[in-house]
């Protein structure tokens, strides 16, 4: 559905300065996939969908989407994707209903065609009592459905969703995915999607593609990155003063054990498999003389994943623009 | 929650291609729709022309005029035009912030991944300043016909007609500003205000030009408005015949190619 060869984006700033905002990415996205693409702000996830979307010309390399380049025919690229972009898409100053008929009519529908489209997807999208409702009046919750619905007007074969939750609540965000999920299942639809949301990408992604600095440094599921990249980890708290130094040699003599850390009476570490070492880290503890006030198995989280990949932690950026994103 | 599916999707309707032409209706129809769900836009576009109308119209009586000076009634003949030129300056040269609006909120970036040609969102939004700007001048004209303004019946239509072309080119460069400087939002108003009023002061809708300096004359030969005022003033006048229609309609059209051609063109830039 996807193909990307050498993919890259370069923004000159000044005479002086040129943004290599997404340097030579390779990306392979079979039909059906949902994938996360996953990076800090300014890492170049944004950039990318631009580019695959036609908003933005590549500098070098080639984008196929759909089955059609992306620089050779962009008109085609866009007749057969779906885009919801980071902004609100509908016209604050037009109705809600308006847009969607005028998106139906942009996809060549007939008048008809295009209204009961737009009883479709307002019933679907929970917003048909608002269908005569200026944009700007609506919520963000429901401005965020909204363009759900612009984006899925054509039934598009390709979804591309840039921080579709950005600024919503959890309720809210919880609401759009089951929207988005179930939307999906009937449709049959790729979703590319691009969030700093770690939870998000956990829950909703089947594959997960971590971008940093413009490029791709990590590609596989959820689960893959984290077993591979990060491990599990134990948090362990000691009960009687002064005993955490015994405990952590316990746990560097666990096979498997890394990463060993003690801060006041707490050691954590990494293991291979945190449900199985506990109740043996516990047991070895107590029989050592040094009991444990509270012992924890702590899954690994795609923060982690990125923390092991790159030595930072996504949250530390995420609210960061950068220079690469002020550029695009 | 609803759990309504979604029926018959249009992938199986095989959606027609559309023309160019009617790409441009959609964009234009898009745009005028709030302006006629909610025409306060265009009432309150009114306010500024009526008090020139009011406060500056009466301090014309006796200053203008070749030979001392015209009459309180004759003065209308000459400053009426001018303020519809300038209704059509003030209305469109500001519309780019609409536009602007809607690159903020993420409304124009959705329109640019559809398969609307790209051309046409520029040129449909462009002649839908024709709408509003053309209402404001018939009311206009309305409004002063019981202070002694003659429109003549054949001229008004045709310098109708005339601001609507000035009014497409002055949309579409204002919207290619607005598209310019996207990064810099507040460069939008800066420039618009800076270019404003040379073209506004150097056209000689407000005060003649046979008084001012020779530099000013020069000057105001290259402000295509300077020529369009004149041609408006002979339009309502019934004098159709007068070389100053010909040299505003060649005014208009002319910023009318180029705006479309220099908006068009920005917007195509925008996604390099």
């Amino acid at each position: 559905m996807i193909q990307t060869r050498g993919l890259t984006k370069d923004f000159v700033v000044s005479s002086s300065e040129t943004v290599h905002a997404v340097r030579g990415i390779d990306l392979d996205i079979a039909p059906g996939e949902l994938v996360a693409v996953l990076g800090p702000n300014g890492a170049g996830k944004s950039t990318t969908m631009r580019m695959l979307t036609t908003l933005v010309r590549p500098t070098s390399g080639s984008a196929t989407v759909a089955g059609v380049d992306v620089v050779a025919d962009p008109a085609a690229v866009r007749r057969n994707i779906g885009y919801v972009g980071q902004g609100n898409g509908a016209g604050h100053q037009q109705r809600a209903g308006d847009e969607l008929t005028l998106q139906g009519r942009v996809y060549g529908l007939d008048r008809a065609a295009a209204q009961r489209r737009t009883a479709e997807l307002l019933d679907a999208l929970d917003l048909t009592a608002l269908a005569r409702r200026k944009v700007s009046d609506l919520s963000g919750g429901q401005r965020r459905r909204l363009d759900v619905a612009l984006g899925l007007v054509h039934a598009p074969r390709l979804l591309f969703l840039d921080e579709p939750t950005t600024g919503l609540d959890p309720h809210n965000r919880a609401n759009l995915w089951e929207h988005i999920s179930r939307l999906r299942t009937e449709h049959d639809m790729t979703i590319v999607l691009t969030t700093h949301y770690l939870d998000e990408a956990d829950t909703m992604a089947e594959r997960v593609v971590v971008v940093d600095h413009g490029q791709i440094i990590a590609d596989d599921t959820a689960d893959g990155l984290k077993r591979t990249l990060a491990g599990d980890r134990v948090v362990l708290t000691v009960a009687v003063g002064g005993t955490a130094s015994r405990v952590a040699s316990i746990v560097e003599a666990l096979p498997g054990a890394r990463d060993v850390t003690i801060a006041g009476d707490r050691v954590e570490a990494r293991v291979a498999d945190a449900g199985a070492a506990v109740p043996e880290l516990v047991l070895a503890a107590s029989g050592a003389g040094a009991p444990l006030l509270e012992a924890l198995a702590v899954r690994p989280t795609l923060d982690d994943v990125f923390l092991a990949l790159t030595g930072r932690s996504l949250r530390d950026g995420a609210d960061t623009t950068t220079t690469e994103e002020a550029a695009a | 929650m609803s759990t309504a599916t979604i029926d018959a999707p249009t992938r199986t309707l095989t959606p027609v291609r559309r023309s160019w032409l009617s790409d441009v209706w959609l964009v234009m129809t898009r745009e005028l729709r709030p302006v006629v769900r909610e025409p306060f836009s265009v009432v309150f576009g009114l306010i500024q022309p009526l008090v020139f109308l009011g406060l500056f119209g009466p301090l014309l009586v006796g200053s203008v005029g070749e030979t001392g000076g015209l009459s309180s009634t004759d003065v209308w003949q000459w400053f009426v035009p001018s303020i519809l030129v300038m209704t059509t300056l003030f209305g469109t040269s500001t519309t780019g912030s609409n536009l602007q609006f809607e690159m903020q909120t993420g409304a124009h970036e959705r329109l640019l991944v559809t398969p609307l040609s790209r051309s046409s969102q520029l040129v449909g939004r462009s002649l839908k300043e024709m709408v509003p700007l053309v209402a404001q001048a018939v009311i206009l004209v309305l409004v002063m016909l019981p202070f002694g303004f003659r429109a003549d019946p054949v001229g008004a239509p045709i310098g109708l007609a005339m601001l609507a072309v000035l009014g497409v080119g002055l949309g579409s460069l204002s919207y290619a500003l607005a598209i310019a400087v996207r990064k810099q939002e507040w460069m939008f108003w800066a420039v618009q205000q800076t270019v404003l009023f040379p073209l506004l002061i150097l056209s000689g809708m407000l005060l003649p030009l046979e008084t001012g300096p020779h530099w000013m004359k020069v000057a105001s030969a290259f402000d295509p408005l300077r020529w369009v005022v004149e041609a408006e003033r002979a339009l309502f006048a019934g004098d159709l015949t007068s070389s100053a229609v010909a040299a505003g309609w060649l005014a208009a059209v002319l910023t009318a190619v180029v705006g479309l051609a220099v908006g068009v063109r920005t917007l195509l830039r925008s996604t390099d």
